[in-house]
């Protein structure tokens, strides 16, 4: 499966390293929307595209990015240690094992926020950006401390929603707060296509008429991005995974070397149900 | 078959409601996170009701409150008195209460603040020489 995605000569040549790499900020405000999951998924499929990434978990205190990415055993030191000097930054990368152009910097578990100090947490993600085309920094919930550190460094953001009202509040009022100096675009995540075909749940454009933000993707709510979690598989390394296929498209769609519109997910047929399900 | 039922009623789907819901609470939002927007649109409102009428300029209060399906802009502004020469017919003869025509297009009776137990105080008190009185 994992080879189906890894780079060919295309996808490489999109992802031409820049003179200084791409500091991008995965937030959304509510928590629960799939910030990690996304963040995981759009690494994990820009570094299959041939660049380097590295993922930097800015929840500090709430640590999942490591899980999520199934890298949690191999995490020995964390962003505060860094910041602080308790370890180099080489010591605290940690190397995806199905990708060596991934690293993880995993957050503090036992901190807080609010012992993160905003310089140096910038002047981290600027040296990062010397050293890797893409630096996706995983922003907690809240519009509070950890929020703002995590925004800080970044002059693009990625907002996740989910179609619901609280999750398209929270998006809106986060917007505002990434302000006008930065670009941001928007990925609908969990989307159900038979709930929005019965008038049960809002559309993507139903969520946009109100962002009106660059649509980076829409991936839907499906059984395998659950199941790719519960193994620490990102599912964008999953060549079968419709999932899978739109975060691959979302960060071909970051690298430019897509420019076509989003697919929004179908509902599946009857026999996809039948012969596409996995444990 | 409650979809069918619904639909048969004539309930409206829930993903309309979410919209309309939406919509509504934005709006909300963004004019309670414009302070100076407000600011300027209180100033602009006491300049030209003042055209008309004597305001108590440093008591007006414009508050915006999320109603059911609309959202309403309550504008509280105290009335101290006539300016005698905006009364626009000759032989008007002095008026005993002022009453401010700046009405909202969808200007409920009640402010959020109180202001109509205000009013109904300051009606029952016909003494007082220049009484207040609230535009909602």
């Amino acid at each position: 499966m994992l080879h189906d995605v890894l780079p060919t000569e295309q996808t490489a040549a999109a992802a031409v390293p820049q003179a200084r790499g791409r500091a991008i900020v995965v937030t959304s405000g509510k928590g629960g929307v799939g910030k990690t999951t996304t963040t995981a998924n759009v690494g994990a499929a820009l570094a299959a595209g041939g660049a380097t990434v590295v993922l930097v978990d800015a929840d500090v205190g709430l640590r999942n990015l490591d899980i999520v990415m199934g890298l949690e055993a191999r995490v020995r030191h964390h962003v505060l240690d860094v910041l602080e000097g308790g370890a180099t930054l080489d010591e605290a990368l940690v190397t995806d094992k199905r990708v060596p152009r991934l690293k993880l910097l995993a957050a503090a578990q036992a901190r807080e926020k609010d012992d993160v100090d905003t310089d140096a947490f910038h002047a981290l993600i600027d040296s990062l950006r010397e050293r890797f085309d893409f630096v996706l920094i995983d922003c907690p919930a809240g519009i509070e401390m950890g929020f703002t550190n995590a925004i800080v460094a970044a002059d693009e953001a990625i907002v996740v929603c989910t179609p619901e009202v609280s999750a398209v509040r929270d998006a809106d009022r986060v917007v505002g707060l990434l302000g006008e100096r930065r670009t941001v675009q928007l990925i609908v995540n969990r989307l159900r296509p038979d709930l929005v075909r019965k008038g049960k749940m809002l559309s993507v454009d139903d969520v946009n008429a109100i962002l009106r933000l660059p649509l980076l993707g829409v991936v839907a709510d499906a059984p395998d991005v659950i199941v790719a979690t519960n193994r620490g598989e990102p599912v964008a390394l999953d060549a079968d995974s419709p999932a899978g296929a739109a975060y691959r498209a979302i960060a071909q769609r970051i690298t430019g070397a897509l420019t076509s519109a989003p697919e929004i997910p179908r509902e599946r047929t009857f026999f996809g149900k039948l012969f596409g399900s996995r444990s | 078959m409650i979809d069918f039922l619904n639909r048969l009623f004539g309930r409206e789907p829930s993903s309309t409601t979410a919209r309309e819901r939406l919509r509504l609470v934005l709006l909300s939002d963004h004019l309670s996170l414009a302070p100076d927007v407000i600011e300027a649109l209180k100033g602009d409102l006491i300049e030209v009701i003042s055209r008309y009428v004597e305001v108590d300029a440093a008591n007006c209060d414009v508050t915006f409150e999320q109603q059911e399906t609309r959202v309403a802009m309550l504008a509280n502004i105290p009335i101290l008195g006539m300016r005698s020469r905006h009364v626009p017919r000759p032989p008007a003869p002095p008026a005993p209460v002022a009453e401010a025509a700046a009405a909202t297009a969808s200007a409920p009776a009640a402010s959020p603040n109180g202001a109509a137990t205000r009013r109904r105080r300051r009606r029952k008190a016909p003494g007082i020489s220049s009484p207040a009185t609230q535009a909602t």
